[in-house]
Order: structure tokens, then sequence, then C-alpha cells
């Protein structure tokens, strides 16, 4: 195995997590980098569903933008944006959610508005998108972040999208129909929501990262899971495969397009 | 009401008043640049811009000072990361402060669909658990009168003017789409005022049953500009430009290059064809 990026590494994981039989809603970067990782390797039969109203797309490089006309021409169908998110997702037919934010806290809800207050932030972020939907409607989510103490905090600025508000059953008994964020990946391992409390704990760790590196890396006193597993790293075809798709579409977006003269 | 035909700065000029609620829509794809940037020419002032991603073309109105007000659910530049002209006008009122009324994709989706079946509201079981409620009194909950459900209600979204991008329209204003078709379907339906721009004026639509996506007489006027989604793309004629998307992020992190870029690219520059003329001048350079 040669040496692999914590990227690389994240990604690989969370395309491990994917089965040939998932319906996905993705996200731009990561995230998209993951599922069609999964679908090159293990899962062919995997559907991917952008917001953008593509489904079932194969693209051959990863889209800059979620609405790349790569997705449209390898998907299966392409629907109305306003379809997408009633039909399918509102609807109950997406199985895994996937989503990134700019801070997460201990209960897995994410902010991906403002830092500091709302009327006068300090940064404005691109804000929620998808996000609060499909933080309500997938069966499960999937959240990938790179983590720092800054990233992983104590108390979010603002909430844009619900994962277990205050723990202990609190978002089931607001009526929220998905399952939340059953799964945390990020650079270091896995964090998966405690059965009761349903505060994140470490469940995973990449092989040869301590225990000590996790809890560093987390801006809220960390527990871990009674049964800690690891992840191995990437094997050869899953880093070769990757590495190919991010090559391919580095090139891809470099390419100089003709302007429409 | 018939279609009109008319030129761009025509159909910006009679149907574009300042202070109005303007939508340009196309979700990545066919975003109508070009009419856009002439907007920016004709120095409109105090609109309201609706668009759920409000991209580099509401970037650049937001930073030549037209907007008093954005309706949106997801503000950056994709793939790359901050809109900086509309992250300044937020965070240091540059160059004049912007009111935000924020959703999310499927709060705009629904608010939409609504305005286009001038429905009062959309109602959608959304936004539990976020504080977006807490700062936009324009998401609000409402009850089934069956089951007694909490459901989330926006109001509709009706703009006075829609512009939209198509790859081509007949002589009577049928327009057809290709390809990610966004909310511009809802949005067009939703105007008061629906202006399409066109790659291609055809003399018949292809025979597809389902091609036509907006019938000519809910279109007020058609106007033909090849190239007038780009740096966005028009499916089957040219692509995403993804490394003009990239540089953006350079020349609209400071004010003074952005205006500038600003200047030389679309105030200096008599409609679309010459805007395209020149970045291509520049590209040769």
């Amino acid at each position: 195995m040669s040496a692999c990026t914590r990227d690389e590494w994240m990604t690989v994981a969370a395309a491990r997590l994917l089965g040939n039989d998932s319906v996905c809603f993705v996200g731009i970067g990561l995230p998209s980098a993951a599922c069609n990782l999964a679908r090159l390797t293990h899962a062919p039969e995997i559907v991917l569903i952008y917001e953008s109203g593509t489904i079932g797309t194969r693209p051959d490089v990863l889209p800059l933008s979620i609405g790349d006309g790569e997705l449209a021409e390898t998907a299966a169908c392409v629907v109305p944006l306003p379809e997408i998110f009633s039909f399918y997702l509102q609807a109950g037919r997406v199985d895994v959610g996937f989503l990134g934010a700019a801070q997460i806290d201990r209960f897995g809800n994410l902010n991906s508005t403002v830092i500091g207050p709302y009327e006068l932030p300090s940064t404005r972020l691109p804000g929620a998108g998808g996000a609060p939907e499909i933080a309500l409607h997938a069966r499960q989510v999937f959240v990938m972040a790179r983590a720092t103490p800054r990233s992983f905090v104590e108390q979010l600025d603002f909430r844009s999208s619900a994962g277990y508000l205050d723990g202990h059953g609190a978002r089931t008994r607001g009526g929220i129909p998905g399952g939340g964020p059953r799964a945390v990946i990020t650079d270091f391992g896995r964090l998966a929501p405690h059965p009761e409390s349903e505060e994140l704990q470490l469940v995973a760790l990449f092989e040869g990262i301590s225990v000590d590196e996790a809890r560093a890396a987390i801006g809220w006193p960390l527990l871990v899971a009674d049964r800690l597993d690891t992840i191995a790293p990437p094997s050869a075809h899953e880093l070769d495969t990757l590495r190919a798709l991010n090559a391919r579409t580095r090139e891809a977006h470099a390419r100089p397009v003709h302007i429409p003269l | 009401m018939n279609c009109l035909h008319l030129e761009l700065a025509d159909a910006i000029e009679r149907f574009v008043h300042d202070g109005a609620s303007v939508a340009l829509e196309g979700f990545t794809h066919l975003i109508p640049f070009a009419a856009g940037h002439e907007i920016i020419r004709q120095r409109k002032r105090d609109l309201h811009l609706i668009r759920m991603t409000p991209d580099l073309i509401y970037d650049q109105l937001i930073g030549m000072g037209c907007a008093r007000q954005l309706t949106f659910s997801w503000g950056g530049n994709p793939g790359v990361g901050s809109l900086h002209r509309l992250r300044d006008a937020v965070e240091h009122g540059w160059p004049r402060p912007l009111e935000l009324n924020e959703h999310s994709h499927a709060g705009m989706a629904a608010a939409f669909t609504a305005g286009a079946a001038r429905l009062p509201f959309g109602v959608l079981r959304g936004y539990i658990g976020t504080d977006l409620p807490a700062h936009n009194p324009n998401i609000r909950r409402v009850a089934c009168p069956f089951s007694g459900e909490e459901l989330a209600a926006v109001p509709a979204l009706n703009p006075d003017v829609t512009i939209v991008h198509a790859q081509r329209a007949d002589h009577a204003g049928n327009v057809a789409i290709d390809g990610i078709v966004g909310a511009a379907r809802e949005a067009a339906l939703a105007a008061k005022t629906l202006i399409v721009t066109v790659e291609e004026i055809v003399d018949a639509l292809p025979p597809a049953m389902n091609a036509i996506v907006l019938p000519h007489w809910t279109v007020r006027a058609v106007v033909h500009c090849r190239g007038g989604a780009y740096p966005s793309y028009a499916q089957g004629h040219y692509a995403r430009d993804n490394a003009f998307y990239q540089r953006w992020d350079t020349i609209a992190r400071d004010r003074d290059t952005f205006l500038a870029w600003m200047d030389h690219h679309v105030l200096g520059t008599r409609d679309h064809r010459a805007f395209l003329a020149s970045l291509q001048t520049e590209a040769a350079a």
C-alpha cells in the first residue's frame, strides 16, 4: 500500500459505507468523490441523485458544480428541481444524504450559514441550500468533514440543519422522519451517535491513528465507544481508481472552454 | 397577449424597473448572464433579487449596487467557495446594505411552485430544528386541516419579472429546454412578466411531445441572444466554463479588481456579443 493523503483515506472510508442498492443524495466535493468511487469499485448499481435534478447519474469526471452538463448527459433521467425535493427527498425515496458543514456539534447539528451573529456575521457562509430537508428526510445522513476544534465545536453559531438536536430522542419527538447523522467521517476516523444519548462518539480510527489525536481534533470532550473499530488504509485498487478519477477531473476542469461567440 | 421579439436592451429597459422584484433563474445551467449584464449596464437600482443560487451573476449585480434585497437559498461559488461581493455586502454593507430573505432549496422550490399556481403559500415538511425561521419571518408553521400535522409554510414568490435562458424558441414564442431545468419553469410561470433569452430562434421546435417547457402565451418577450448563459452553459451549445468560475474567486475578492473587471468587460461593452469578444481578446493576449 502506497502512502495516501487523509482526504483520500476519508473518501475511501466513506465510499466503503455505501452499498450497491443505496440511493444517495450527493453533495459537491468529497461526498461526490466518495459516491462515485463506490460506484466505480464495489457498488456499480448505486443510484446517485444530485439536487440539480439528475437521477442515476454516472459521471466520468467529478462535477465542479452541482449542475455540470456531465451530470445531465450521464443521468438516467433529469427532472425539475422542485420534484427532486418533493417527490423524491420529502417522499422518503432517499437512503443516504451526504452533508458537509463549517461547524458540527456533538449531536450532529450543522452550521453552514454564518460565523458570528446572523445579523452582523464575521463570516457569511454560502448558506444551507438543500441541507435542512436532506437532514430531515434521508433515511440516514453521512457527514464528511475534516476535524479541527474550530469545526467540531461545543456551540454552533447557527443551526442550519438538524442532527439529533439536544439528543436523548429529541429528534424523534420533534417529528423528524429521517434517521439523522448515522456516520460522521473525518480525517482520522468515524464518529457515530451513542444509542441512547445520541451524542457523537468515536467508533472507528484510521489504522495507526491514536485516540489522543482524535480527541485533540474535537472541540468537546470526545467519548469513545465500547467497541472501537479500525479502518484499513485504501487498497491499491481503491486508491488507483480514486486517483484516476481525480486526475480526469482536474484535466477536464482545466480544459479551455470555447467562448460562444 | 402576443409574445414580443425584442433586442435585449429594449426588453430590459421596457420591463425591468428600479425597485422591481426580479428572478433570473436557471440552476447552474442556463443562467441568464447576458440579461444580468444588461441590467447592470442600464444601472437599475433597488432591485429585489430572487434566485435559489445567486451565483456569479448576482455577485456582480450586488457588487455593482443594483440590489437592496436578496431572496435565496445558497449563496456560494459552486465547487470554489464564497461569493465575495455578496459577502462584502452582508458583512460590511458595501457598496450598500443588503437585506436577506433566506430559505432552503426546498422552501424556495415550494414558494416558486405556489407562485406558478397563484396560490398564496407553499407548504412543505421542512425547516424543523433549524434557526432559519427565527431570522426569516416568512417561514411559518401551518396545521394540516385534515391531520393536524404541523408543516412549514412559505409565501408564494411572484416576481415582477422573471428572466430565464433557453436553447431555443420558435417564432410564436414557444420555449424548449434540454438538460437541467432547475426551478426555471416554476419561476417563469410565477412571474408577472416573463422574458426568455434564447440561443436560437427556429422555424419549428423539434417534434417531441415534452419539448415545450413554456408555451408562447406565457412569454411576454423572447430575445435572441447567442451565448447568453456564458460562463454558465447551454447543453448542446457550449460547456460551463469551470475555469472562469475558478478565476472569478480572484477577480471578486478585492473591490478594486472587481470594479475594474466590471468596468472593462460589462460597462465598457455595448452588448453581450461585445462582452464575449472582450473575454476572447483577453484570453488570446
